[in-house]
């Protein structure tokens, strides 16, 4: 039955993939239909998630994959196929679980929205792709699901394409990808070189198993970068970030469904997915290209929650802090806690997913006002999306005991803090730390405490098809703890394939725990103290400035402009590219042209020349002719209509002629 | 049912038609340029029906032809997805009907 099981689990990203295909066909007015499918798509994928997960936990460090002949290229075939092991089945779960919220939660957001059932299909097609991506046991599988999932990022962050900030917002995303992606492909193509296999596991010659890896030698660094360069491309790490907070521009549920579920998840799977070759020749845990991950992570973690502190659409703190937690995930895997990254992935899947539904629900309730400024007492209008978001934020905070994100994050401080190369990366988490339960204090009292300010005095709670998913998730974000916890460690072992331990509640309080506890209550309370009186002040227009800004109006600028990354890039790569494209016009319009015409002018020379014996001698004979040809001319060219279709028409026939005549003479 | 030569050659020849079909009735520059490339898309088809039936099939020489067509194709589609903006510019119209400037 496992075996069955293993050679339809493509069927788990095709079902979406069609139900995406069918939706597309169906006209503009069929909304019922098209959600239904939508749904009814991605309920089947849960299914059969469930039913491929079902497996993985019968015997610890299940894997079982099924390859198959792509096609042949010469003496070589191109051989791709599915695998199932843990990490593979967990993402499966987490993904289908967590998609499915935000299409019901869809349902409701995009109610009033003209082009409804083209957003269904681009959404299940998201899904679809984010599906492939975790089973495919080839890294050129993955790549085109990677791809696809890129395209699909794109087509929903340009959504509201009649918006110039959201057509421009989805270009950057597409093409700051595409640089990742360009690193990533040379990747494959070096692995493919030295390994001559793309498979991930196939019987001992697959390029992660002993064989594949012995192969590769000391360019497996250099290979794991260059792929690392996708993982930073489509995770959003420094310095590729910048198309993360821009892809705000979408609807809510897009936002959901990237900082959550799918897109930047991609990433950081595929470090875990071909962690062998990171993890190559490593002595005592470390490798110079894990090294750089750890400090790719930590950069990022640290930098965007000093920047979500500045910002005040409710959505880019929201994503500049996925782009923090991403960091602190590549941090873990790093430092070597692969199963604690995946954990944190998971369980910041299910609270991301909450927050930016959340934040939906605040946008669809203030007539879609996102500066958090402008809103305020949220909590008496919108109950429901108050404790949901609470839950959401005191998850993603850290706060222990209850909450999944809690416990995620002490084994990855626990991780980092044994990393044996410095203790340097742990220190800057710790702040990190701090940081995250600030801003998201500052957040949640500007939106739900306080005085009610202009936005908030009309707003409504969202109607049940949006609190239905966000109540789901909430359940999911608490209830995730049970699997989580050191005293039952479930999830550990079961990533990692070691044999699972009992319940033991006396590992339940670990030291981490402390300084957790500590440094978490250090942020909420300082963020308490600091934003307590803006929530109450400026009754009815939005708070001029922000405690901090009064405090230090420098720094203040310098977070709220994103470190000026954007405008250095504009100065930079962009302004390179530009200049570059002005030089080629320039070469193009006066160096090659001027050729051109320099030819041009010594043939007129050369004619000036012979004018002489052209007019005396031959035009007389000549003109007679010219007579004849003009009059020929003029009947052709009345055959000239200018409509090149016509051309290509008579092409066409000749064409056709002569293949009729071909045929006569055979 | 094994596929044969002859199979392909008629999935090749109907893509072509298709593409010509496009090329020929539409009006959109931009759909002509699709119904173009479907048409080299039918003539790829060929290249490689015809190397896999060749006497030789195991030197990749059909393939890399293809993947030269391809990659020839990607830049005909760039320099006339160009065309069709910059006329755009010119005349504000993707309509070829309208583009009879070579009229006799």
């Amino acid at each position: 039955m496992n075996s069955g099981i293993v050679t339809n689990l493509w069927l788990i990203p095709a079902i979406p993939l069609a139900a995406s295909l069918a939706i597309l066909s169906l006209a503009n007015s069929r909304r019922k239909s098209a959600a239904a499918l939508a749904v009814i798509g991605q309920v089947a994928a849960l299914t059969s998630s469930i039913v491929a997960f079902l497996p993985t936990l019968e015997t610890p460090g299940f894997r079982a994959s099924q390859n198959l002949t792509w096609f042949t290229f010469g003496e070589q075939p191109l051989r791709i196929g599915w695998v199932l092991d843990p990490l593979a089945a967990a993402m499966l779960l987490m993904i289908a679980l967590v998609g499915l919220c935000i299409f019901v939660f869809s349902v409701g957001y995009m109610a009033d929205d003209k082009n409804f059932t083209r957003f269904f299909a681009y959404l299940s097609f998201f899904s679809g792709a984010m599906l492939g991506v975790v089973i495919a046991n080839s890294l050129l599988l993955l790549f085109v699901f990677w791809e696809l999932v890129g395209l699909a990022s794109y087509l929903l962050i340009g959504f509201w394409i009649e918006r110039p900030s959201a057509a421009a917002a989805a270009k950057k995303a597409f093409i700051t990808t595409r640089i990742g992606d360009m690193g990533f492909f040379l990747g494959i193509l070096w692995l493919y070189g030295r390994s001559g296999t793309l498979l991930f596991y196939d019987h001992g010659s697959g390029c992660l198993e002993s064989a594949g890896l012995a192969m590769l030698g000391t360019s497996a660094t250099f290979i794991a970068l260059l792929i690392f360069c996708g993982a930073v491309g489509k995770s959003g790490q420094f310095p590729l970030h910048v198309w993360l907070p821009d892809a705000m521009e979408g609807p809510t549920p897009v936002s959901a469904l990237i900082h959550a579920a799918t897109m930047v998840a991609a990433g950081v799977f595929l470090v875990a997915r071909v962690y062998p070759l990171f993890s190559l020749g490593a002595i005592n845990g470390v490798t110079p290209s894990l090294t750089v991950v750890v400090w790719i992570g930590v950069t990022t973690a640290l930098m965007a929650a000093l920047i979500a502190i500045a910002q005040a659409d409710i959505k880019r703190i929201l994503a500049y802090s996925t782009v923090s937690q991403l960091g602190l995930m590549m941090v873990s895997l790093g430092v070597g806690g692969v199963a604690a990254g995946i954990m944190h992935l998971l369980a910041h899947g299910f609270f991301k997913a909450l927050l930016f539904l959340g934040a939906g629900s605040v946008i669809h309730g203030c007539h879609h006002e996102q500066d958090i400024r402008k809103m305020g007492s949220l909590r008496r209008l919108m109950p429901v999306t108050f404790l949901t978001y609470a839950v959401g934020m005191m998850a993603l905070s850290g706060v222990p005991l209850f909450f999944s994100g809690g416990w995620t994050k002490e084994e990855i401080l626990h991780a980092t803090a044994h990393w044996p190369k410095s203790q340097v990366p742990y220190y800057l988490i710790l702040a990190g730390v701090i940081l995250t339960a600030l801003y998201m204090t500052r957040q949640i009292i500007y939106v739900f405490f306080g005085n009610p300010r202009a936005a908030s005095e009309h707003a409504h709670e969202s109607p049940r098809v949006m609190t239905m998913p966000l109540i789901a998730l909430a359940f999911c974000a608490i209830f995730f703890t049970v699997v989580l916890t050191p005293a039952w460690p479930w999830l550990h072992t079961y990533l990692t394939g070691d044999p699972a331990l009992h319940f033991d509640s006396g590992r339940l309080i670990q030291p981490v725990f402390f300084v957790s506890l500590v440094l978490v209550t250090a942020g909420i309370g300082l963020g308490v103290l600091m934003y307590r009186r803006a929530g109450l002040q400026n009754r009815h227009r939005p708070a001029k400035t922000d405690p901090l800004e009064y405090a230090q109006p420098t720094l203040f600028h310098f977070l709220e402009n994103k470190m000026w990354l954007d405008e250095l890039y504009d100065r930079t790569v962009v302004a390179f590219a530009v200049v570059s494209s002005r030089v080629s016009d320039w070469m193009d319009r006066y160096f090659w042209d001027g050729l051109v015409r320099a030819f041009g002018g010594l043939g007129q020379l050369l004619g000036i020349f012979t004018t002489d014996l052209d007019e005396r001698g031959i035009s007389a004979g000549v003109d007679e002719t010219t007579i004849g040809t003009r009059r020929i001319g003029r009947v052709v060219s009345g055959w000239h209509s200018g409509q090149i279709q016509t051309y290509l028409g008579v092409v066409a026939i000749g064409m056709l002629a002569l293949l009729l005549l071909y045929a006569w003479l055979a | 049912m094994s596929p044969t030569l002859q199979l392909f050659l008629i999935v090749s020849a109907a893509l072509f038609c298709i593409g010509l079909l496009a090329a020929l009735s539409r009006r959109h520059a931009i759909f002509i340029l699709i119904g173009i490339e479907m048409m080299l898309a039918g003539a790829n088809l060929n290249f490689i029906a015809f190397w896999r039936f060749s006497s030789e099939p195991h030197q990749p020489t059909g393939v890399m032809i293809a993947i030269f067509s391809i990659a020839i194709a990607a830049a005909e589609a760039a320099v006339g997805l160009a065309l069709v903006i910059s006329v755009y510019r010119h005349y504000r119209t993707t309509n070829v009907d309208q583009l009879d400037q070579l009229k006799g």
